[in-house]
Formats: C-alpha cells, sequence, structure tokens
C-alpha cells in the first residue's frame, strides 16, 4: 500500500499553494510515496516517554528595548515590490466576486 | 608564489605591510574568475567594478591609518543565500530572480567592516536544498577535481570557488552538511559553527532550527581567522548565543591532540560507504594515535535515525518559512492579469518559481505537519532529536571530540543522484546529527580515496560552543599529513 496517494498530493500542492501541472503531480506522488516511506523509521526509535525538541539550544525569548530606530524608507521597502501604487504595494484582488 | 596561491593570512600580512595592495590582491582573483570560471562555474554574480571599488576603499582606510583585521583587503567569494545590498541575492531561485535586498546580512557587514573584500555570489542549491548545486535554477557547479563531478552542496560554488584558486576564502550555510559535504568533496577545509554562534539575520532562510553561517578556507588557520571575523553574538538574531566565540584562532595556531580524548562513532562505516574513504579515515585514526590521542570506539545507535529525523524537520520549518514567498512584496509575480486573485497569482508564481526540488519538500513539510501526521511524523522526529541529543551527551562524557568520515563518498559524478532523491539525502548522513543537536564541527582534507584520487574529509565533531576543539584537532591531523605530503593536498589536484 502506498503511504501517499495522488489525491493527497494534490491536496498538499493545494496547501502550499502551488498550481501543479498534472505530470507534476504524478512525478511527485511517486517520489514523496518512496520519501515517506524511507523516513517514516522515526516512529520505531521514539518511546512516548521521549520529550519534543524544537531546537538544538535550550533558548527563551528574547525582546529588544522598546525604543524607536532607524528602519527601510517606504522606497527601499517598496524597491523589490512586483508592482506599487501611492506608495504601498499592490497587489492582485484579494476578495471573491460573490463577496 | 603567484597571490591567487598565497593563504588569506599571508596576503592580510602583505597588504597590512604595504607590499601588496588589497586592488591587486582582487584584480588577481579576478583574473583567475575570468580564466577558469567557463569551466567551474561557481559564481552567480560577479561586478568587476563593485569588487575593485570595494577593494580601493579598503586600500583607502588602511592608508588613513584604520586598524583594521589580519584579513583586511583580502577578497572572499559570498554565498548567494546572504543579502548584499549592492549585488543580486536569488538563493539560486528564479522566485528571486535579480532581486536586491535592501539591506546587508549581518555576516556580510562583518566582512566588510572588517575589510574583506567580496568577489561575487557563489552558486548553491536552491534555497540550499540539495548536496551537489544540480537544484540550482541556474546551472550546476563543477568540481576542480574533475571537471564531471559535483563540488557538493549546497554551498557548492563556495567550495569550487576555493578549491579553483578563485578566491582564497568563502563563506557557506550549513543546515544538514552543505559546509562540510562540499568542503570534503574538494579537498578544502569548512566549518559548521555552534548553532547560533554565527548569526541568521539577512540570510534566506531554510530551516531557521538547522541553518548555521560558516567558514571555507584551503587551510585550518585561514578558516579559523575567517570564523572570528563573522561571529559572535548579534541581537539581530534571536537565536545568537550572547557568549565570546572560542578561541578557535589560537586554536588553529596550536593543533595538538596530546591527551586528548577522540570517539571514533561505530555506526558510521560499514555498509554504503566507499572503502578509500573509510582507508583514509583509519589512517586519521592510526596517525591521531600516533600523534598522542587517545582514541576509543563510541557508540551512538540513534545517529542512524538522524537523517529520516531531518528529512521531516527541516522540510516542515521549510514550507513555513518558503511562505513568504507569495508574490506580493518581492520577487517574481506571474500571472497577475487584472482578473486572477491574489490566491491565484500566488500559486502560478510558486510554480513557476520553485524549482522541483524546493517543492518536493514544501509538499513533504506540509504533510509532516498536516493534522492527522503530525504525532507520526513531526512529533516523531522531535523526539528522535532529543534522543540523538542523549548520546552526544553521553558521548561527551567519555571523550572531547567524536570522529568520523565527512561523507560516506568521494564526489559524485554530475547527473548520477538527479533522479532518486534519497540517494542524493544520504550525502549527508554523518554530518546531520550535529545539525540536530547545534553541535560544532569540521571537515578537514585527510587524503585521496584509493579508487578515484578523490579528496576525503575527516569529521571532527566537539559539543555546543566546543568549536575550538574542533579546529584544535584538525590543526594536528593538517600539520602532520602536510609534512607527509610535502605540502596542501590540493597541490595533488588537476591544473584547470
Amino acid at each position: 500500500m502506498s503511504a501517499i496517494t495522488r489525491d493527497e498530493v494534490a491536496h498538499l500542492a493545494r496547501l502550499s499553494r502551488m498550481a501543479l501541472s498534472d505530470d507534476e503531480l504524478d512525478h511527485y506522488a511517486t517520489q514523496l510515496d518512496a520519501i515517506i516511506e524511507a523516513v517514516a523509521k522515526v516512529a520505531e526509535v521514539a518511546a512516548e516517554d521521549v520529550p519534543p525538541s524544537s531546537h538544538a539550544l535550550p533558548l527563551t525569548n528574547v525582546f529588544r528595548a522598546d525604543e524607536v530606530r532607524q528602519s527601510l524608507t517606504p522606497e527601499q521597502a517598496l524597491a523589490g515590490a512586483p508592482a506599487v501604487e501611492d506608495d504601498r504595494f499592490r497587489v492582485p484582488r484579494i476578495l471573491g466576486e460573490e463577496a | 608564489m603567484s597571490l591567487i596561491h598565497k593563504t588569506a593570512a599571508e596576503l592580510g600580512a602583505l597588504i597590512a605591510a604595504g607590499e601588496t595592495s588589497s586592488a591587486e590582491v582582487a584584480e588577481a582573483h579576478l583574473d583567475r574568475m575570468a580564466e577558469v570560471e567557463p569551466k567551474v562555474k561557481a559564481f552567480l554574480h560577479v561586478d568587476r567594478e563593485v569588487t575593485l571599488a570595494q577593494a580601493r576603499a579598503v586600500d583607502a582606510r588602511l592608508a588613513a591609518g584604520e586598524k583594521l583585521g589580519p584579513l583586511a583587503g583580502v577578497p572572499i567569494a559570498h554565498k548567494d543565500i546572504f543579502s548584499t545590498h549592492d549585488m543580486p541575492t536569488t538563493a539560486a531561485s528564479k522566485i528571486l530572480e535579480g532581486w536586491r535586498p535592501p539591506y546587508d546580512a549581518t555576516v556580510t557587514a562583518r566582512l566588510r567592516a572588517a575589510g574583506l573584500v567580496i568577489l561575487g555570489k557563489t552558486n548553491l542549491d536552491e534555497f540550499a536544498m540539495g548536496s551537489s548545486t544540480e537544484n540550482s535554477a541556474y546551472g550546476d557547479s563543477h568540481n576542480p577535481w574533475d571537471l564531471t563531478r559535483t563540488p557538493g552542496g549546497s554551498s557548492g560554488g563556495s567550495s569550487a570557488a576555493v578549491a579553483a584558486y578563485e578566491a582564497p576564502l568563502s563563506t557557506g550555510t550549513d543546515t544538514g552538511g552543505s559546509i562540510r559535504q562540499p568542503a570534503s568533496v574538494t579537498g578544502i577545509v569548512g566549518m559548521k559553527p555552534t548553532y547560533g554562534g554565527s548569526s541568521r539575520y539577512g540570510v534566506i532562510a531554510f530551516a531557521s532550527s538547522l541553518d548555521t553561517p560558516g567558514p571555507f578556507a584551503r587551510n585550518v588557520l585561514d578558516t579559523a581567522l575567517l570564523h572570528e571575523v563573522f561571529s559572535g553574538h548579534d541581537p539581530m538574531d534571536s537565536t545568537s548565543i550572547d557568549a565570546p566565540v572560542p578561541a578557535v584562532v589560537e586554536a588553529a595556531r596550536h593543533g595538538d591532540v596530546q591527551g586528548m580524548r577522540i570517539g571514533v562513532v561505530k555506526e558510521f562505516g560499514g555498509e554504503g560507504y566507499q572503502q578509500g574513504v573509510l582507508n583514509r579515515f583509519h589512517d586519521a585514526v592510526e596517525l591521531l594515535e600516533s600523534l598522542g590521542a587517545k582514541v576509543v570506539e563510541v557508540s551512538c545507535p540513534t545517529f542512524t535515525t538522524a537523517l529520516p529525523a531531518y528529512y521531516l524537520i527541516a522540510p516542515s520549518e521549510c514550507s513555513s518559512n518558503l511562505a513568504r514567498f507569495d508574490a506580493m512584496r518581492y520577487g517574481l509575480r506571474v500571472g497577475d492579469d487584472g482578473t486572477r486573485s491574489a490566491e491565484e497569482v500566488m500559486a502560478l508564481t510558486r510554480a513557476a518559481g520553485f524549482g522541483p526540488e524546493v517543492k518536493r519538500r514544501i509538499m513533504l513539510g506540509t504533510y509532516a505537519l498536516s493534522s492527522g501526521y503530525y504525532d507520526a511524523y513531526y512529533g516523531q522526529a522531535q523526539k528522535v532529536r532529543t534522543l540523538i541529543s542523549r548520546d552526544f551527551e553521553a558521548a561527551y562524557q567519555q571523550v572531547d571530540v567524536l570522529i568520523s568520515p565527512t561523507t560516506p563518498t568521494t564526489a559524485f559524478k554530475l547527473g548520477e543522484r538527479t533522479g532518486d532523491p534519497m540517494a542524493m539525502y544520504l550525502a549527508d548522513l554523518c554530518t546531520i546529527p550535529s545539525n540536530l543537536t547545534g553541535n560544532a564541527a569540521i571537515s578537514v582534507p585527510c587524503g585521496l580515496a584509493d579508487e578515484d584520487d578523490l579528496p576525503v574529509g575527516l569529521q571532527i565533531m566537539a559539543p555546543v560552543l566546543g568549536d575550538d576543539r574542533c579546529y584544535r584537532v584538525a590543526a594536528a591531523v593538517e600539520k602532520a599529513l602536510e609534512s607527509r605530503w610535502g605540502g596542501p593536498l590540493l597541490k595533488e589536484a588537476p591544473a584547470l
């Protein structure tokens, strides 16, 4: 039995906001199946009572002092934007026609 | 000896003494690049005028009496994942083609402050995901030892540039082995500092709990000098360690393993390892014993599950990090014809802008983090991470450092593993555990494999903030082997 179906891969592509072609979906379904089977080994070693580590080092949140600092100018911040209008990022419509 | 064959320390001293200038040294390297780049293809962006202007500015600072460090005026190749305000920064992805960051990464800023001169931006696997540079959207880099082979990856442009004498120094980032593996297969030195020892600010993120900037050079001392220049606490990186940089330069100058306890990781060897790699590794073990180290075998049984854990943790973090490429604020935008929604434009842009390996990892990470699978995959991988830390802790109760081959094989042929992602992933088998636990680790050349006369690397791993131990052992190995070889291993490389 395969670990992941083509439909699941299509769902993952949608969740990841990537408009993949049918050929790509076929290709990734096969590869992801092989990879997931290989990485599933992690289930064999870690017991119930082992605490998870999200990070290599023990860390606590770091906050900087709440003071005004120099930051990017609007020109700098917008310099790499695909589209600009009135000192703002211009984006495609974000609401559906029915909204 | 020509300028390009000198060490970074020698170049720094010559420039400081006024016997040559930074501009002259930069020019010599730019000329070398013009000569060999058609074969090596280490660089993605080169701008002769920008580089020479930097060099002249350093010469002016020195002439004005400004006190800069030992690498002032020395040129460096900079991995194209570090933000540079005066050169494009693409992470070798189409989604960032031509992008110019509005600011410098902390590492970049510290290089400039110390008077290093950036020769250009080097090739990598897209977003540092890969072990060969074959995932770059802009073509492969080639191994100077054999142009039909990969220089490793992801920092393969940086390893190739240094091994080809295009630069005496380069930068890399190491998430699962992306500095040590390319150093190993090109016969140079590469160091992954302790996680948090070098700043991630302005480095395009792949897997934030693993990504670690680090140095490459042709010898241990130069590597340590560069390590010292860009390391240390950075308030702009919330995971930066607020502690002094370990005394890496001092350690590199005084390689000595007399009385040191060195552990050989039992699990790294045997099936899947090239015989010539194992032979050189065993020679290195004997060498360390002859130099007065006490070498013992150490078992770290969970290291064999580091690779599967890594290929869940790194893709999970990448799927989240790469969500920022949304076609709205910077980078590529595809299909914005006035009728499509932002979400449609985003999906078209990401499909067009990301290469196959990046797409694979984003989907794998999305899968591992999705409800219903989270506990079985990401959750389990995090537990494995704990177990690997425990194995390291137990090992460091018995020994000062651990050693292994850096990679299971020498440089593989371009095209050999591109069809099989799992085969490609095996290149990082020995390097991944140190990323999962944040340990320091270095790769230093230890000879040529019998089968193919290609370089083999020795990996030396040390506890968190034990970076100096890596340099101490590496320097001792380098000194002993170079006196045996009559010079650096790289002199065996064929002329380009």
